[in-house]
């Protein structure tokens, strides 16, 4: 018999708090991180970001007994969130039954910069981060980065399923960061990708996405008892096949992934969609084809990229953790930004906080090289 | 043909920035590094144009699976044809780390600075399960795996826990490092349920493989 997949603890440390309670009341109540800079290094155009003050990091670091000088911003994100999680688990990390998996698209890219200094160059390579977090835990088991692009969170937690199917491990600490330094900024005001101002999910004057920064983590654990709490009941990961920096037309690998999901976890008490919603006009009209496709578009959908921006590899793990809040706390979160219906088919979006009905969610993103995932987690009482 | 007749090793590519190797035919060639990769190209493939704007690591896996399914004649899906079955599943250590430091050197200098979004976009590694999946019509699963080293054991666990998705049949898997344009290891191979089923002789034959790239 299948194993039971349960998420025993979670953490999110963002602008908007150091706990995944701070976030979600803060998100309840319409705060959103995001700010105007008007540059950043030798980058000279405006751009929105939620960006964590590093000064409130390491003020965080310090009371986590996090020895300073030893590691970078990224990996103290993964640190800082990766502790009060386990800590809140109360499970032993260093156990053999426990496998770390990381989820980020660009770790400690910074350090290629010249002008960045105080770090070997090696730690740029995504497993030695990855190893300096298990290591930190005294773990002796190889962790796993998933670097699948904007979906990396959503994979992650998949991959963590599977891996504690197997029966190798009982725990999965998978946790996802990403710095926002000036190579991701540039590369995504290159593609003409960002706006200026709040973005705007799904709304007809919707301008691009903002970028922002989050560490978000979940501890699952594997058990043979019956389903309680939340548990991570299914997971697909489907490719477009299409476009290796755009969004399918007609949403395939997003519509493939959702079908496979409702086709191992169903219909029933669904209570919303929280999708990507990046508040650029491809993604957002992709998703809401998508839906429409999964029959799925009456469903209520809500983003997070208004409070947030786009946390990369954070995302799937962040949104999937204030998704549970919100399914408790029986709300459909308010799509911050949101005004007017902007998209082919319109989906069942609000700009105010609407009440919940049902005891599941599912969680959609899409990324680049043509890539898209889906997962679904249902609370049982 | 049963479980018992079945070959027991995987038939795979393995591609260097030294050499390339198909099913254990070695391709002869007159240059090295990132020369090689279009001069193999034009010889053996020569029918896929977007190849010229694939970066390195792109380039890389990208001739490793083209050349493995020929090899093995695996019928090429076109037109309205798209299979959802079959997953691409890759490691490697380096990441886009070789995409990277050339996108970082268009935004070192203020005197010289002009990022540009075709390098940027290969600065994610699953780019190029995107460009395979693409080249084949594949919608199945595509991942991207990141490891500390060459852990074969890791790979063959994370391998086997591909097949838990109950749509996926095959797996084109393999692994890809590159960090710089002439510097690269690759290898692939096509793999189904029955390969994946006993994970030590699975790891044992990767550790084989993975010997090719040292």
């Amino acid at each position: 018999m299948a194993r039971v997949i349960q998420c025993i603890a979670d953490n999110v440390v963002s602008p908007l708090g150091r706990t995944s309670m701070e976030n979600y009341v803060n998100v309840k109540a319409g705060c959103s991180g995001l700010a105007r800079f008007e540059e950043m290094d030798r980058v000279s155009s405006p751009f929105m970001l939620s960006r964590i003050d590093r000064y409130v990091m390491d003020e965080l670091c310090i009371g986590l007994d996090i020895p300073d000088g030893k590691y970078t911003f990224f990996e103290k994100m993964l640190l800082t969130s990766s502790i009060q999680a386990v800590r809140k688990a109360g499970i032993d990390p260093s156990s053999d039954r426990v496998l770390f998996i990381i989820s980020t698209t660009k770790g400690n890219v910074s350090l290629l910069d010249r002008d960045v200094k105080g770090f070997p160059q090696e730690r740029v390579l995504l497993g030695k981060s990855a190893s300096m977090v298990s290591r930190y835990f005294g773990n002796p088991n190889a962790p796993v980065v998933v670097c699948n692009a904007c979906i990396s969170g959503v994979c992650a937690q998949i991959e963590a399923m599977r891996a504690l199917q197997s029966g190798r491990y009982d725990y999965a600490v998978v946790t996802g960061a990403d710095e926002q330094s000036p190579f991701i900024i540039s590369g995504f005001l290159s593609f003409k990708a960002l706006t200026d101002t709040p973005c705007r999910p799904f709304d007809k004057d919707r301008t691009g996405l903002n970028l922002g920064e989050c560490a978000a983590t979940v501890v699952l654990k594997a058990s043979d008892a019956p389903a309680c709490g939340w548990v991570l009941e299914g997971g697909a990961i489907r490719n477009d096949a299409n476009h290796i920096s755009g969004p399918s037309r007609t949403g395939e690998g997003s519509y493939l992934a959702l079908m496979e999901v409702l086709r191992k976890c169903g219909r029933e008490g669904l209570a919303f969609v929280n999708v990507h919603g990046t508040a650029t006009a491809y993604n957002d009209e992709m998703e809401s084809i998508a839906l429409y496709r999964a029959g799925l578009i009456d469903v209520p959908v809500t983003g997070l990229k208004g409070y947030y921006g786009h946390t990369m590899g954070a995302a799937g793990i962040m949104e999937s953790i204030l998704s549970m809040y919100a399914v408790q706390d029986g709300t459909v979160l308010a799509t911050r930004g949101y005004a007017e219906q902007g998209v082919t088919y319109p989906v069942n979006v609000s700009p105010e906080n609407r009440p919940a009905h049902g005891n599941r969610f599912i969680k959609l993103l899409s990324g680049f090289g043509g890539c898209n995932a889906a997962l679904s987690y249902a609370y049982y009482s | 043909m049963t479980d018992m007749e079945k070959e027991r090793n995987l038939k795979y590519t393995v591609i260097t920035d030294k050499g390339v190797t198909v099913c254990g035919r070695v391709l002869e060639h007159n240059h090295t590094g990132s020369a090689m990769l279009t001069e193999i190209y034009r010889a053996q493939l020569g029918d896929w144009p977007k190849f010229f704007k694939m970066d390195t690591l792109s380039k890389v896996g990208y001739l490793a699976s083209e050349l493995l399914l020929k090899e093995l004649g695996e019928r090429r899906l076109e037109g309205e044809e798209y299979a959802s079955d079959r997953a691409i599943v890759l490691f490697g250590t380096t990441a886009s780390l070789c995409a990277d430091r050339n996108y970082q050197e268009t935004i070192q200098d203020s005197d010289n600075y002009y990022p540009s979004p075709a390098l940027f976009v290969y600065t994610l590694p699953n780019i190029v399960t995107g460009e395979i999946a693409i080249r084949n019509h594949y919608r199945g699963e595509t991942s991207f795996y990141v490891l500390d080293g060459y852990d074969t054991g890791s790979m063959a666990f994370h391998l086997q826990c591909a097949f838990q998705d109950d749509v996926t049949e095959s797996l084109l898997a393999g692994w890809v490092d590159s960090t710089d344009n002439d510097d690269f290891r690759c290898f692939f191979t096509l793999m189904d349920r029955a390969d994946a089923s006993d994970l030590k002789g699975l790891e044992n034959e990767l550790k084989g493989i993975m010997d090719n790239l040292k």
